[in-house]
């Protein structure tokens, strides 16, 4: 009886259709997001900001954004690298050109430019389908790793070929740059986290929501039902670049500070996103945040365990790390194809019950 | 002929041996995939583990012995005997039928009848799994394989076009490496090996119904999961036989596993159920990349190789989407 409902009437349909129906899991978000903003940027040292929480946050808006695609409109894209790159760069472009604009507008906009390249990439999706998809999303990733890798002027001629975030503030502090504080880029992260979250719950159990969920499920029986699939397919290829975009543009931006396309955005990066969703839950926004909080800390959790007091050597942490995520896929895929999520959502369902079995 | 396309007759004959390890990877993929529905994304890992699993025994290495080590701060490396390549080539193929085996038991079984985007995943995680456990079982380092195929250029075909030049004092006969003439030799072997084998004997026949219709082949009383672990015994030999040509080539690492990503567009060239079709979707790449570099290069720059087979895929997929010799896809309700 930790899960209690009785007492807990509604009474509207607003009501009904909160995103948390259940008074408990009301409180327990708004405690969360209480002490997400209010607590821990008092505690967070560099450490636990660049190698965990941060890149949490970041791969969280990643993961939203694929699993808008996958998840929720059924289209497999393996560019999600390529895309992230293109926010990157034009954060990267955007700052040098106007340095006067606020770098949360910038991220913003980053965002919108991928979201346009993504619907451009997206157009083979009304043809074709399944792995067909696939490969015309590898020919995102390797043809705009391509560019922005040989052409100058997307890195401006810069010797070594990476984009370098200069330093820009935002009311006074330190946003971006080298000297940025802890708190400053778990909060700025945190901020857009909350957005977009928010912003794709409101999406999918909207009508666009709904429509991609028909083309996912059968996507001509969609279209005769009066799904027009041009139009959601290429909402969900531009919702999910623009979410993807952003991330691209945090991490370069907020995390990395300096970034090399081919390294820090290849299909290395594609598959780690890919794989965030299908770990967390394929359709489940939840399931994207328990995804990339699951691969981000297991490495970080092998490297503790197996490197620094078991002094195993690194290389062969990662090989095990590889190995454990590829299991853990299959296992995931044919024991509960709608992973971590729905793993929850049968504890809860248990919790409700407790202590009496029906 | 005028030096330039001398030069570019060059570069083509040098993407046909590219084109050769594409189609040998993309064969692979040709055989799962008309057998199971199943696209195999493990195709070119299972040809970077099959090729270490051939240089380890080859060399008598012991297995997983990194981790070993690290367990039980022992320093354990080999064996201390080397297996002939005679012995170590069945050997593997032996592991590789396990291999089959144990993917049928552990994954295929469950997933049966599931949508193909998530069979296409599973494989994904089945690439990243076999990955490790090749790193993890026969160590990372980039090796040598030799298992005794001439390597070198190939002089008697330098000689014999050093006439087409005409004189010219700068061409002295194309360039071509033998292992790309025996790589040939091998992939049109095996290819007429595989045909003969599903034309001509019984489980070939079998084989050919369930890539038909899998109930039609059930009631006829074919096992299926018997076919599956044949398809993917038959698509790890040829993994080998890509693995072994590639590591002569260039050595046995990571980079072969990437070879599988291009295998995509040369399955989307060829068809996905034609075999012939991989082969000849292979060479169109193969060439078509290294032709498409050569011209191009002074325009928009060096390494258009990565992405050219994508876009010429993706150019393919908007026109014709079964590919050149794929049956034509229909979509029922």
């Amino acid at each position: 009886m930790l899960y209690r409902e009785a007492g807990d009437f509604k009474t509207s349909y607003n009501t009904d259709n909160q995103t948390f129906p259940i008074k408990f899991d009301r409180y327990a978000y708004w405690l969360l997001l209480a002490v997400a903003f209010l607590v821990v940027p008092f505690f967070v040292n560099d450490y636990w900001a660049k190698s965990i929480l941060v890149p949490f946050l970041i791969y969280v808006i990643a993961a939203l954004g694929l699993n808008i695609l996958i998840g929720y409109c059924g289209q497999l894209s393996l560019g999600t690298g390529a895309f992230m790159a293109v926010g990157a760069y034009a954060t990267f472009k955007l700052t040098m050109a106007f340095p006067g604009l606020n770098v949360f507008v910038v991220f913003l906009m980053a965002g919108f430019i991928t979201a346009a390249v993504g619907v451009l990439f997206g157009l083979p999706s009304l043809k074709i389908k399944g792995f067909y998809l696939a490969v015309a999303t590898l020919a995102a990733q390797f043809f705009l790793i391509w560019l922005f890798t040989r052409q100058g002027w997307f890195f401006n001629y810069s010797p070594t070929g990476m984009i370098t975030m200069p330093e820009r503030q935002v009311l006074g502090i330190t946003v971006t740059g080298p000297t940025t504080h802890a708190a400053t880029i778990y909060l700025t992260c945190l901020i857009f986290v909350v957005g977009m979250a928010w912003l794709a719950r409101n999406l999918t159990r909207g009508s666009v929501g709904r429509k991609w969920m028909a083309i996912r499920d059968m996507d001509i029986a969609a279209e005769i039902i009066g799904v027009n699939p041009l139009i959601a397919k290429l909402t969900a290829f531009a919702v999910s670049s623009f979410f993807v975009g952003v991330a691209g543009a945090l991490l370069f931006g907020v995390q990395l500070g300096a970034a090399e396309a081919g390294e820090a955005f290849g299909i290395n990066k594609s598959f780690l996103v890919l794989f965030m969703v299908i770990i967390g839950g394929l359709g489940s926004i939840l399931g994207s945040f328990l995804g990339a909080a699951f691969l981000v800390v297991l490495p970080v959790f092998l490297k503790v365990l197996l490197v620094d007091s078991l002094g195993w050597s690194s290389d062969l942490a990662r090989h095990l790390e590889i190995m454990i995520i590829g299991a853990l896929i299959i296992i995931v895929l044919i024991a509960e194809p709608h992973g971590m999520a729905a793993l929850w959502r049968s504890i809860k369902d248990k919790l409700r019950l407790w202590p009496f079995p029906h | 002929m005028p030096l330039e396309i001398l030069q570019a007759i060059e570069a083509a004959i040098n993407g046909l041996s590219t084109g050769i390890m594409y189609a040998l990877v993309a064969l692979g993929f040709v055989l799962i995939f008309k057998a199971s529905g199943i696209f195999n994304f493990a195709q070119g890992v299972m040809a970077l583990f099959a090729a270490l699993t051939l240089v380890g025994l080859q060399s008598g290495q012991v297995p997983f012995a990194h981790i070993i080590n690290a367990i039980f701060g022992t320093s354990v490396h080999h064996f201390g005997w080397n297996v002939p390549t005679i012995l170590a080539i069945p050997l593997t193929i032996l592991v590789m039928v396990a291999f089959a085996w144990a993917v049928e038991r552990v994954v295929l079984k469950h997933l049966v009848n599931q949508e193909p985007i998530i069979l296409f995943m599973a494989t994904i995680g089945l690439a990243f799994f076999l990955e490790g456990l090749g790193d993890i079982m026969w160590g990372a380092e980039v090796k040598r394989l030799d298992v005794g195929i001439p390597q070198g250029g190939n002089l008697w075909f330098e000689e014999n076009t050093a006439w087409l030049g005409g004189g010219n004092p700068d061409f002295f006969g194309f360039y071509i490496d033998t292992l790309s003439l025996v790589a040939l030799l091998i992939a049109s072997v095996l290819v007429t090996g595989l045909v003969i084998f599903s034309q001509y004997s019984k489980q070939g026949r079998a084989l050919r119904a369930v890539a038909d219709d899998h109930q039609a082949a059930l009631s006829v009383g074919i096992s299926l999961r018997f076919i599956w672990v044949l398809t993917w015994s038959i698509a790890g030999i040829v993994a080998l036989v890509a693995g072994i040509i590639w590591g002569s080539k260039s050595g046995v690492q990571f980079s072969l596993s990437l070879i599988a990503l291009k295998a995509l567009p040369v399955l989307i060239l060829g068809g996905f159920t034609s075999i012939p079709g991989a082969i000849v979707g292979g060479l169109i790449i193969g060439v078509g990349e290294k032709l498409f570099d050569f011209y191009m290069q002074p325009i928009i720059g060096g390494a258009t190789e990565n992405w050219f087979a994508y876009m010429l895929a993706l150019v393919f997929l908007l026109f014709r989407p079964q590919g050149l010799f794929g049956e034509k896809i229909i979509e029922r309700v």
